[in-house]
């Protein structure tokens, strides 16, 4: 089954921009990809929710400060408990790289920190998908 | 692939199970067939709401207050929402859900967003495949926000029964303007965006022309609504419920589907009748051969058309 790669693209946390957000969102439909973009200030229990309606094959966390170290290890736990396997979970954001390892030790399989080219995150997801 | 395991899931309520089956009857016609077979028995009970509407007229913001009312009723209501796929790239940002971010967690309510993927109109090619998916997981009321209708799009009417029509005010001032054959499928319209200047006049405006139109079996009401306000909801409902009873009362609601139906089947037997007389030809190139024949004048359509279907019945 031939089928477009499908992304959520979802905004956890309190802040306000989400301009990042919708860059990502602009270079993953260019790549012709379905992108579901949710909006602002998303907890990680809508995320998930909205991951398994949506039948998503990755979530892109997009994170500009703060709380990542819960809230994405959050979404990698709320997707284990509920049995989703074949999903792929990667964050981008302003994350300090000490704060890596941890993340993908908790479950994201990638980190993509500001300047990374978007075309390297494409490339991730087209030989990362788990389905 | 063997489906039971998730159909029983899918019945059982599990949401994940429901969203599986919609990807696989949304991406491929072969194992929509297996699918369909199996859960026909399951469809046909829910309300089916088209919400339509030009872009930016407040379709998603008025599903979610939609959605809301009826969830508070106790129903169980699933959603599809549909986007354009940019005819260049064939990707898409599929984003009505911004407008329905509380009904996410839902245990009543399942949204699925989609792209037209290059289907003209309004809705994807296998949106009523997902339909039918939702249709049997026994959601109560089924809305389908179309993608932003312009000229043509109104391929809803094939697979709804009740269509909303969302206006707002300052339509370039004419609803005129507005081709006919959009305005004829509104079983309800709904001016949004009303506490806008410009609401009354645009809700006569749409009268003036509805009292116009002889040939309806049922007026439809004008409701007026503003939907990041809540307000007219209530009496949107009750259009909705009303015009079900008026389709029951009538006999309509059976003719609707039927003649629904009857597409549907017709148009797969079409499709199945192609590949037969494609598949007996002798070559997959010999279309092309026989286009350049037409071309060059050496032969006209309808001779290329009895050669092929001569093919057929030898
Ligand atoms: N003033 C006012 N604005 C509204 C109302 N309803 C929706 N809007 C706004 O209109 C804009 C578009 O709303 P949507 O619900 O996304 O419209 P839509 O028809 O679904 O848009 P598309 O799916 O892109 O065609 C948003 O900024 C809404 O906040 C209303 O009742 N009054
Ligand atoms: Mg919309």
């Amino acid at each position: 089954m031939k089928r477009p790669i499908r992304v959520l693209v979802a905004k956890p946390g309190l802040d306000g921009h989400d301009r990042g957000a919708k860059v990502i969102a602009r270079a993953l439909r260019d790549a012709g990809m379905e992108v579901i973009y949710t909006g602002l200030r998303q907890t990680p229990e809508q995320i998930v929710a909205t991951a398994v309606q949506e039948d998503v094959d990755v979530i892109g966390l997009s994170l500009l400060s703060g709380a990542h170290n819960y809230l994405f290890p959050k979404v990698a736990e709320l997707l284990k408990e509920q049995g989703v396997d074949d999903l792929l979970v990667i964050g981008g954001g302003v994350i300090p790289n000490e704060d890596i390892q941890g993340l993908k030790d908790a479950g994201i399989a990638e980190i993509f920190t500001p300047g990374t080219p978007t075309r390297e995150m494409i490339d991730y997801i087209k030989n990362n998908l788990k389905r | 692939m063997s489906y039971m395991k998730l159909i029983e899931s899918m019945l059982a309520g599990q949401k994940r199970a429901c969203a599986k089956l919609i990807t696989a009857v949304e991406n491929d016609p072969k194992e929509a067939e297996k699918i369909i077979r199996e859960i026909h028995q399951y469809t046909g009970n829910a309300h089916i709401i088209g919400i339509t509407g030009p872009p930016g007229a407040g379709k998603s913001t008025l599903t979610d207050k939609v959605v809301k009312a009826l969830v508070n009723e106790g129903k169980r209501v699933g959603v599809i929402a549909i986007d354009p796929t940019s005819p260049y790239s064939g990707g898409s940002i599929l984003g009505d859900r911004i407008r329905m971010q509380d009904l996410a967690l839902n245990p009543n309510v399942f949204i699925r967003s989609m792209g037209t993927r290059g289907y003209l109109g309004g809705l994807s090619k296998y949106t009523k495949n997902a339909l039918k998916i939702l249709d049997a997981a026994s959601y109560d009321y089924i809305i389908i926000e179309t993608v932003g209708v312009g000229q043509s799009e109104v391929d809803i009417v094939k697979i709804a029964d009740t269509i909303i029509m969302v206006m707002v005010p300052g339509l370039g001032d004419d609803i005129q303007s507005i081709k006919a054959g959009i305005m004829e499928i509104g079983d309800i319209f709904a001016v949004n965006k009303s506490d806008l200047f410009g609401a009354d006049r645009t809700a006569t405006e749409i009268n003036m022309m509805l009292d116009l139109t002889m040939d309806m079996d049922r007026r439809p009401p004008v409701v007026k609504v503003v939907a990041v306000k809540n307000e007219g909801i209530g009496n949107l409902i009750k259009e909705i419920k009303d015009h079900m009873d008026y389709l029951k009362e009538s006999g309509k609601f059976t003719e609707r589907r039927k003649n629904n139906l009857k597409l549907e089947v017709v148009e797969l037997i079409e499709e199945e009748l192609r590949k037969i007389v494609i598949s007996h030809t002798d070559k997959e190139e010999r279309i092309d051969e026989e286009v350049i024949e037409i071309l060059n004048k050496n032969k006209n359509i309808y001779e290329v058309r009895d050669e092929f279907l001569r093919a057929l019945s030898s």
